[in-house]
């Protein structure tokens, strides 16, 4: 039977209460009648045989590209980078896809008796892996040939002598990337495409440079004029990707993208609950919802967010593609777009969400209150395609417990983020001109980047950046649940219920608003007519 | 007259300290303090006058005195009984300055104890490191409020010598007034951080374009009063460069530190992120330890001075750990007896000195260095000359009343209600309170100048900390 697609349910009196996330919790809200809630489609169906399927997408690439053993040989240089502990959320099971994927490379290139390797994890300004993620991505048997030899590097964008400049793209955009990528005969991309933001030139134009070309487009001017981000065609962030893209293979850079995608199989069974249609849950996740819920209210705060953050997600392989960057991510949004778009007739005046207990930036780490801003602000607000599904001048409202958290190693940045920058102003504008530079060039942060686990000193901006268009957009933010100073630090208003939040959204938007859910997990994207 | 008598007596003096255990400033209606009646002081002799206090201000040194917590080293430095009170607003009752609005000058050095030839230090004008405090016509006294024979602001009438009084400058309504004498405390500590900040700079020839860091750790009345001097004087023309972080605890005083002119405020715990920000030094990981954003930190550089206003072991020791190598902690707040490790003082080449209280100040010495250095002259740009020792109190005045510091008064009491007044002054963070007064101006049959009129009608008891005060018009004295 095929998965059944995504709807918009209307909530009438018979409607049970609609499942948020609440971070590390959940909440059963029981939303307005006349509200709509729209459910993604379920999960795609897996590829029975990944390793088939990947052997086919290489063998068989897309556009221009050659097949992958013709463009192997001895004597070249191969770097194979791939994407880092940020993709996939949550983690997914044994074995990850980039180990499958980088496994038949590999072999391939042993068969082509290729030795000059290279694994480069492609972290941008992201923090370094661990030991433990590297196996967990790359599996035991590619970590321990290559890493113990020095074969296995995490990029680093603050390093003078491993990074290059490539020159300016026509638009003045500076390309500078990983020096070994950029020097080496052929440079393998291993992608997860998880929402429809990831991958194409983005991969290599992001994931291997450094903040002076980052900077072009990780910046306020770029967040606005991406409606959204989640849609290449009018993402003036992938606009400019794209032409640091074609400037890199101008430059001689020659490479090889694989694409996967995943399906939406996110939780395993004991959290199943999650991913189903409130009105079908059976008495299983029922007595599973009760379950987690009652051990995540009692159990302390650490505890529960190790527990969450040992999920290892059952996601599975839904597609694999190959060849060139352009012609592989047309196929690969294709297939994103198929596992997550739901059409929605019109705006809303309100848009609730709930908000989980992880993003790209806090693997096994603390979901800080900037980290909630980005996840609410930039990554959910922007799952649209066409035009965001609240209105503009419209009311957002998240849930989530927004704690006064930071995680000490990786989120150091933050932390002055928040007790400095956002003390001052929470205007993105101001932030960027006064602040942006001095925390990217700070030398501890570069340090810590360098040597520690910590994101780049300019991460947190750029989560500020992310919610840019988002600020920009709505009348109000209003977080249900969350710590209070916190939330009024982000310059949002904190509810104690969601029917506090309707009340003070209504002094926004007027009386009788209407008002739609994005109900999460698994990912949906509205594409709002 | 009524008055507030501090004995030495020993029983009570325990008391006092066990119940200041349980907060500061508890312990006051157990401890030696008494409203008692007393005879008037007498006028020691020739140049001196009876001052009948206004307003007289409570201190932080008050407060350890009255908490039982003051350092011994003080002992042979005071006579009992005594009246405290030191930071005073009040008229001049009788002889030729009669009817006079002054503020007092505390401090008991030669000229005032009729020592002739005066000491060294005073020789120089540095008056408030008198070398003769425990001699001359009068007992033991380091202060007006410490000496038996001059009486003290917390009592119905004082004596001052004539060295002693400052006349309060016209528009300088009470509340402003009685802030000369901590805002003078300040400028004193203020002018020798500016010293010590343009001396670094020439000597470690640190590029002009970037900034000093001076952390302000402490943002009660001594913490505020330093904010805003420090932030008077980088606005000096020829002023090298300064970076103010201060250090609140609470949030009205966060607020008023920014209102005063810091650029950064912090909580405690933050100081040394602060400063790592403001430096952008990096941190010394603990041994065996990894790197981490909590707590304080061990930093590699640091900030050029920190002025501790908080005084206590902790908040020098956090002192320690975020200023530079061969930077200045400075001591404002009174300390007592504390267990500290100096092995970073030894280590880093850090220089520790105390500021204490005010008299005349160098102001050429401020901007000397950086004369030296090439610069214009400075001095002459600020209306000064190398001979210039104005009065603390003269530019105290004028830092007052540009900065609003009259604000900082936050309650006041009658001296009956001794004990809610202390105890109020001991609790003032977090009742969201800076300065807590006795108001003497209320007594019965008091005698009022015009003067005094005209002050108390521009003065609004009860307005809130923080309450705009509107522009004061300057003072007389020397100008900054």
């Amino acid at each position: 039977m095929s998965p059944r697609p995504g709807f918009v349910l209307d909530v009438d009196r018979s409607t049970p209460p609609t499942l948020f996330w609440h971070g590390e919790g959940f909440r059963l809200e029981k939303l307005p009648e006349g509200s709509r809630v729209v459910y993604p489609p379920e999960p795609h169906t897996a590829i029975p045989d990944p390793r088939h399927a990947i052997r086919q997408a290489l063998h068989h690439p897309l556009g221009d590209a050659l097949p992958l053993p013709e463009q192997l040989r001895p004597g070249m240089r191969l770097t194979i980078a791939f994407d880092d502990v940020s993709l996939p959320l949550p983690p997914m099971r044994r074995p990850d896809v980039r180990q499958l994927v980088i496994e038949e490379v590999l072999e391939m290139a042993a068969t082509a008796g290729v030795d000059d390797v290279v694994l480069v994890a492609a972290l941008a300004l992201h923090r370094r892996m661990t030991d433990d993620e590297l196996r967990h991505a790359l599996g035991e048997r590619v970590f321990d040939a290559f890493a113990p030899h020095g074969l296995l590097l995490q990029h680093d964008a603050e390093d003078p002598t491993g990074v290059v400049h490539l020159g300016v793209t026509d638009t003045g955009e500076d390309v500078e990337i990983n020096k070994r990528a950029a020097e080496s005969d052929l440079v393998v991309y291993v992608n997860i495409n998880l929402v429809a933001m990831d991958g194409g030139h983005k991969s290599v134009a992001t994931g291997l440079a450094s903040y002076r070309s980052i900077r072009h487009h990780h910046n306020v001017a770029t967040m606005r004029a991406s409606r959204s981000f989640m849609d290449q065609h009018h993402s003036e962030l992938h606009s400019s990707n794209w032409r640091m893209g074609r400037h890199i293979a101008k430059s001689g850079v020659k490479i090889f993208q694989i694409e996967t995608t995943l399906n939406t199989d996110t939780f395993p069974n004991q959290f199943r609950f999650l991913q189903r249609r409130e009105w079908e849950w059976s008495l299983k996740d029922r007595a599973s919802y009760a379950a987690v819920s009652r051990a995540t209210a009692a159990a302390p705060e650490r505890m529960t967010r190790s527990i969450f953050h040992s999920i290892r997600s059952p996601h599975a392989m839904s597609s694999v593609q190959a060849g060139e960057v352009e012609a592989v991510h047309a196929a690969t949004t294709r297939n994103v777009y198929a596992q997550q778009l739901v059409e929605v007739d019109g705006q809303t005046d309100i848009l609730t969400l709930g908000l989980p207990y992880i993003c790209p930036y806090n693997v096994d780490s603390i979901m800080n209150p900037i980290l909630v801003a980005c996840l609410g602000l930039g990554y959910f607000f922007n799952m649209y395609r066409g035009k965001p599904l609240v209105r503009e001048g419209g009311v957002l409202i998240m849930s989530h417990p927004t704690p006064w958290s930071f995680h000490p190693v990786h989120h150091p940045s933050y932390v002055d983020f928040f007790e400095e920058v956002l003390a001052e102003t929470t205007d993105p504008v101001e932030i960027e001109a006064r602040f942006e530079k001095s925390y990217a060039t700070d030398p501890w942060y570069v340090h810590l980047y360098r040597t520690s686990y910590a994101y780049h000193g300019v991460h947190p901006f750029y989560m500020w950046y992310w919610c840019a268009h988002a600020l920009e957009h709505l009348g109000s933010v209003i977080v249900v649940g969350g710590n209070r100073s916190a939330v009024r630090r982000l310059g949002f208003k904190p509810a104690s219920t969601m029917a506090d939040a309707l009340e003070m959204a209504e002094d926004v938007v007027g009386p009788s608003p209407t008002l739609t859910h994005l109900h999460s997990p698994p990912l949906a994207m509205a594409d709002v007519r | 007259m009524k008055a507030l008598l501090f004995e030495r007596n020993l029983p009570r003096f325990a008391a006092s300290r066990l119940i200041a255990a349980a907060g500061s400033g508890k312990g006051a209606g157990v401890g030696p303090l008494r409203l008692t009646d007393v005879d008037e002081p007498e006028l020691p002799g020739p140049g001196w006058h009876r001052v009948r206090p206004l307003l007289s201000g409570i201190c932080g040194s008050d407060l350890a005195l009255l908490d039982g917590k003051s350092s011994r080293y003080f002992e042979p430095l005071v006579s009992f009984p005594f009246v405290p009170g030191h930071e005073i607003v009040g008229v001049v009752e009788g002889g030729p300055r009669d009817g006079e609005r002054v503020a007092v000058e505390a401090v008991l050095h030669c000229a005032v104890r009729g020592i002739d030839p005066v000491c060294p230090s005073c020789a120089t004008g540095r008056t408030e490191d008198c070398e003769m405090i425990a001699a001359g016509d009068l007992p033991p006294g380091l202060q007006t409020g410490y000496c038996a024979a001059t009486g003290g602001g917390w009592s119905g009438m004082l004596v001052a010598h004539d060295r002693q009084l400052f006349g309060v400058p016209e528009g300088l309504d009470d509340d402003a007034a009685v802030m000369i004498e901590p805002t003078a405390c300040a400028l004193h500590a203020a002018t020798g951080v500016i010293a010590s900040v343009a001396a670094a700079r020439l000597r470690d020839a640190i590029d002009d374009e970037r900034p000093s860091v001076v952390a302000v750790v402490g943002a009660g009345t001594l913490g505020l009063c330093t904010i805003a001097a420090l932030n008077r004087l980088r606005r000096s023309p020829g002023a090298p460069p300064l970076t103010l972080i201060v250090i609140a605890k609470h949030p009205h005083q966060e607020r008023l530190a920014r209102m005063l002119g810091a650029d950064r405020v912090a909580p405690p715990s933050e100081l040394s992120r602060a400063v790592r920000r403001a430096t952008r030094t990096h941190q010394i990981p603990p041994a065996g330890g990894a790197v981490s954003v909590r707590g304080t930190h061990r930093l590699a550089g640091g900030a050029d001075v920190i002025v501790d206003c908080a005084a206590s072991p902790s908040s020098f020791t956090d002192a320690l750990s975020a200023v530079r190598p061969r930077g200045h902690v400075v001591l404002v707040g009174m300390p007592g007896p504390a267990r500290v490790d100096l092995a970073p003082l030894w280590h880093r080449e850090i220089t520790l000195s105390g500021a204490y209280a005010y008299g005349t100040e160098r102001l050429d010495a401020l901007f000397g260095a950086w004369h030296e250095a090439g610069h214009e002259d400075v001095q002459g740009q600020a209306g000064l000359t190398p001979q210039d020792r104005p009065r603390t109190f003269a530019l105290a005045a004028e830092v007052v009343a540009d900065a609003g510091l009259g604000r900082l008064v936050s309650a006041r009491y009658a001296i009956d209600r001794f004990e809610d007044a202390v105890a109020h002054a001991g609790s003032a963070g977090r009742r969201g309170a800076v300065k807590i007064v006795f108001d003497l101006r209320r007594r019965p049959g008091a005698r009022r100048t015009a003067a005094t009129r005209a002050a108390a009608a521009g003065s609004q008891p009860g307005r809130a900390a923080g309450a705009p005060q509107g522009d004061t018009p300057r003072g007389q004295g020397a100008q900054l």
